[in-house]
């Protein structure tokens, strides 16, 4: 630690007034490599995270791009896409690409893959955890910055396996991202069950072994390396949120990886977990006994807690912004903790409402709809918390705050559809539909995808010492906030009128032979919000090396990170790592010099504005 | 050479456009504008979270009241409870939709930042905390006692005296790579066994051909029920899942390969009588593929809900619901599937079943085989008592002749009283 120390002395001072990305050259403890790629440090693995789910974003975003050209003008002439997609673009006689129906499914399968997990799990959480944790509990590092270094390198082998599958001939898995047995089994039911499917598991093998390493070590870090004074009770909520997002992390991804396993078995060494009875291509196979319910369990026994994983820390970062950029301390600060662990509880007792009507016993399915509608309690005090915190504000519209009202927004918005979907009987008609689509898109992807726009757009000074362009920041939000409405709210209406999921065409139908106006304006829509993302992506690498230089504490903050230089070094602090004195949102506190005081600020030196219950 | 230039043009405008953005960037630095924290900028945020919030509004509003995005009613009695409660749980959430989105993004707009101005310091009020707990707390166990309410009714069987009175359709659909197959229990009103074993081209179902009950089921084109009567459907899949989805009558069951599931409810309504509803809508006016106005080729539908492959949005089948004479005409026309298959049946119980075979194919030729066409409209003009006798009698045949055999269970329970006690 002593070694640690002295080296975070000398980076600190080295780095004042510097500017880092330009001095490694002055130290020569550290090769670029150490530095720069296999790094130990908290702060460059969680860039890392960040970079490489934003690289994932825009491929997620592409993805989706392609499969709203075939639903919004299921007419058009794709062949210009085939110098990409090569055969998967077929020719008609007439000459017409048509998009292949069962790449359509690929599509499907790894925009969602790739935004649930990739994006929304690793680029968010991986992200935010690894950067704020030590440094808003006051740590130099993580509890284990060598697990760390693992974690990030299992995410990039877990990522290069994904991205391969996405050229192989027969298809990258297209049996939708919840890959349900038997066609996730099954080679000779789809194409992309076969090497794509092999790739998909052991892609997220690794990618639960990230998962892990990162989680364990979020969960020692801060249970172990709080710096004096960091009571749990003082703990900023995001660090609550990444906190109780890598408990549930912990806890539900085995359960993902034991179902995976047992799907690995089934497809290559003749087991019988997931299949019985089938015939498929003229065939009979030998599996008896097994059950593909079973697998779904498995599956959602992760998935739904998943949910939870990509939004928590949304909320949590979303917590930080609004309390900060509304000057006033966040509302039911240990109402927020308190539901956030109630959520963290009770999204583990709800995962079969993603079952309804898969064939389990009716009485588990109103089981599982008593305890779903009581999630809805502890995210409606979010809600309501997040509204009073507005309330009386003094608010600021940075990027991030925007984003994290937007975020506010959308949360509702797509919560309260969870409503109807979590009520087994109205679940019925609307399972599978785009209903369910609007619903979950609004939630959690977007939302979540907000949380992390907010994360970055706040963080981003400390991350790289530079400011990012807030007026391409807000034509990025406004873009993707009136973006995102005009995709997803229209998309309610196309499942209350029955249109299924995962449907390459709907013209097979009479029931769906309508709306397809509606559906053209959505993929406009969604062209208009992905073409946003390009302005963000600008402004996010240009900002890197030109943006203007940040100040210590640009958005006045009470943060322990806004205490470290420009540019922290390794260590954080260049000297002794600060105390902390009260709680993380003492802003706008009543005869206060000024509308904040840092956590690092001693009770004594503020008399005036001490409360009884402070001392 | 025109896409290059293009291109060209392309790299030059987004060189210009950096370099605006650059100059502009540093103006703001130089006037150190961005110190500024309620300028402009500030104000037309706030300003555009009211504005979108109006339009927002009005869009819903307008959109749901005159979208033509809705189902017809339903025409089932469950689906039309349902919808019921449907209405009721978007009206709650409508409303609560918009108040607090409104109340985001008026507080956004009314607390925007002015110099002047201090945030209030508010930090917890547990009055309130307990509010907006127990208030969405009773709403949500409302909404949920009545949709459990609903779901329990709608998951629970028949018992055997309702069974007995209403006397339901049964019926089997069966989901492969992609299409649906449906089967009918012939006049003995009993679904033979299957197994998948057995599975093939002239067996698509698999039936196990030893148990007799299977000899006269029928397998048509489409799904004929009777408007009032209760349907059993027996849903399974032989390849991967699948889900029945039948958005008019607001049903879905997922079909899983090796469980059964299984789907009750009742139409309400015939084929034509929701044509000639749809005939005073407008959008049923326009003309279909086949020249035809849509009203008139209107049909419900059975869709698959849960991805199955290459063909998963192919998976059409019809249900024709019509009048119980109708749907008894209909049914009595069908022909048993082994009528066309004698010689299959033939020659699998000379391999498996040698001493059944006789008495089968007999049965075949002499029962199930149509006689001349006078026959077949005697049949069709005898009383609705004879066709309830029928079965009775098979029934009795196979409880003797298969006493050996293992009896799927859920099947001898739907058996009539009176037969039982002869096995």
């Amino acid at each position: 630690m002593s070694a640690e120390a002295h080296d975070s002395t000398l980076h600190g001072t080295a780095d004042h007034g510097h500017d880092d990305h330009h001095d490694d050259h002055d130290h020569h403890e550290q090769s670029f490599i150490e530095k720069y790629i296999f790094s130990m440090d908290h702060k460059v693995i969680a860039k890392q995270f960040l970079i490489t789910g934003l690289l994932w974003a825009f491929i997620g975003g592409a993805l989706s791009a392609i499969f709203r050209i075939q639903l919004g003008f299921p007419d058009a002439d794709l062949a210009w896409l085939k110098p990409i997609l090569g055969e998967w673009i077929e020719l008609t006689d007439a000459g017409k690409g048509v998009l292949n129906p069962e790449f359509f499914l690929a599509l499907v399968t790894m925009h969602g893959t790739i935004m649930v997990f990739f994006v929304l799990t690793a680029g968010l959480s991986g992200t935010f955890s690894n950067f704020l944790i030590p440094l808003q509990i006051g740590a130099r590092d993580m509890a284990s910055g060598f697990m760390n270094m693992l974690s990030y390198w299992f995410f990039f082998a877990s990522s290069v396996i994904m991205f391969v599958s996405l050229f192989i001939e027969t298809g990258p898995a297209s049996g939708g991202w919840v890959i349900y047995p038997p066609l996730s089994a099954l080679p000779q039911a789809v194409g992309g069950s076969g090497l794509g499917m092999t790739l998909w598991l052991c892609a997220m093998a690794l990618f639960i072994v990230s998962s892990l390493l990162g989680g364990i070590n979020y969960i020692v870090t801060v249970i172990n390396l709080r710096t004096k004074g960091m009571s749990f009770t003082r703990l900023p909520l995001t660090i609550w949120s990444f906190f109780i997002t890598a408990i549930i992390g912990l806890l539900s991804f085995p359960v993902l990886f034991s179902a995976a396993l047992l799907l690995i078995m089934d497809r290559s060494f003749g087991t019988s977990f997931y299949l019985s009875d089938i015939y498929i291509q003229g065939e009979a196979l030998s599996n008896v006994g097994g059950s593909p319910i079973l697998f779904q369990h498995l599956f959602w026994f992760l998935g739904h807690p998943e949910v939870y994983i990509v939004l928590l820390p949304a909320l949590g970062i979303t917590s930080e912004v609004i309390a900060t950029n509304a000057r006033k301390p966040i509302f039911g600060y240990r109402a927020m903790i308190g539901s956030m662990l109630g959520i963290a509880f009770l999204s583990f007792i709800v995962w079969a409402h993603h079952m309804f009507v898969s064939g389990m016993n009716p009485f588990l399915g109103s089981i599982f709809m008593f305890l779903t509608l009581i999630i809805a309690v502890p995210s409606a005090v979010k809600a309501f918390n997040y509204i009073t915190t507005l309330w009386k504000g003094n608010i600021v519209f940075t990027p991030a705050m925007l984003f994290s009202i937007g975020l506010v927004s959308l949360f509702i918005s797509g919560g309260v559809t969870g409503i109807v979907l979590g009520n087994s009987a109205l679940d019925i008609q609307l399972h599978d539909t785009y209903f369910v689509v609007a619903h979950f898109h609004l939630v959690m992807g977007a939302a979540s995808f907000f949380g992390m726009m907010a994360g970055v757009y706040h963080w981003f000074p400390k991350m790289f010492g530079r400011m990012m362009d807030s007026r391409l920041g807000m034509i990025h939000f406004w873009m993707t906030f009136i973006g995102v409405y005009l995709v997803f709210f229209p998309m309610h209406y196309i499942g209350v009128s029955g249109f299924p999921r995962r449907y390459y065409s709907f013209e097979t139908f009479d029931a769906f032979n309508i709306l397809s106006n509606v559906n053209t304006f959505v993929s406009i829509s969604a062209f208009m919000a992905l073409s946003g993302q390009l302005i963000f992506g600008f402004n996010f690498f240009y900002s890197i090396f030109k943006g203007r230089k940040a100040p210590l504490n640009p958005w006045n903050s009470t943060t322990l990170e806004w205490t470290t230089p420009r540019i922290p070094g390794h260590g954080n602090w260049p000297g002794a790592i600060p105390e902390v004195h009260r709680w993380p949102y003492d802003l706008s506190k009543p005869n206060a010099k000024e509308d904040f005081i840092p956590q690092d600020v001693p009770l004594s030196e503020t008399p005036e504005s001490n409360l009884p219950h402070d001392h | 050479m025109t896409n290059a230039i293009l291109g060209v043009a392309a790299v030059l405008v987004l060189v210009i456009l950096v370099l605006i953005f650059r100059l502009q960037g540093l103006i703001a630095v130089l006037r150190g504008s961005h110190k500024n924290k309620g300028g402009l900028t500030n104000k037309v945020n706030a300003a555009m979270f009211m504005i979108f919030f109006v339009v927002g509004l009005v869009a819903f509003i307008w959109y749901t009241f005159t979208g033509e995005y809705n189902l017809p009613e339903a025409v089932s009695e469950h689906g039309k409870r349902t919808d019921k409660l449907f209405l009721v749980t978007m009206i709650v959430i409508s409303v609560v939709f918009v108040l607090t989105n409104f109340l985001l993004f008026a507080f956004s707009f009314k607390y925007q930042y002015k110099k002047e101005n201090k945030a209030t310091f508010f930090p917890e009020n547990s009055k309130l905390e307990i509010i907006w707990t127990v208030i969405p707390a009773i709403v949500l166990t409302y909404l949920v006692f009545n949709g459990w309410k609903e779901w329990t009714s709608i998951t629970t069987p028949p018992n055997e005296a309702q069974y007995a009175s209403e006397k339901p359709i049964e019926l089997e659909i069966v989901g492969q790579q992609f299409y649906w197959n449906c089967r009918y229990p012939g006049q003995d009103g009993q679904l033979g066994q299957h197994y998948f074993k057995r599975i093939d081209s002239d067996n698509q179902f698999g039936l196990k051909l030893e148990d007799k009950s299977g000899l006269d089921d029928f397998m048509p084109r489409e799904i004929h029920l009777p408007v009032g009567r209760k349907v059993h459907f027996r849903i399974r899949a032989k390849d991967v899942l699948h889900s029945v989805f039948a958005p008019h009558f607001r049903l879905k069951m997922d079909a899983v390969p090796g469980m059964p599931t299984e789907f009750w409810f009742t139409p309400t309504k015939t084929t034509k009588q929701m044509r000639t509803e749809l005939a005073k809508e407008a959008r049923y006016q326009e003309l279909d593929d086949q020249g035809q106005q849509k009203w008139r080729s209107f049909n419900y539908e059975i869709a698959c809900t849960e991805v199955c492959g290459r063909g998963h949005f192919s998976m059409r089948y019809i249900i024709v619901v019509e009048e119980e004479e109708e749907y008894q005409k209909w049914y009595d026309s069908q022909k048993a599937w082994t009528v066309g298959a004698r010689d299959y049946v033939a020659q699998y119980l000379k391999v498996n079943n040698p001493e059944l075979m006789k008495e089968y194919v007999n049965y075949i030729d002499e029962e199930l085989t149509p006689k001349s066409e006078e026959a077949v409209a005697e049949v069709e003009e005898t009383e609705e008592e004879a066709i309830e006798e029928t079965p009775s009698e098979e029934g009795d045949d196979i409880e003797s002749e298969e006493s050996g055999d293992e009896t799927d269970e859920d099947e001898s329970a739907l058996l009539d009283q009176d037969i039982l006690p002869n096995s």
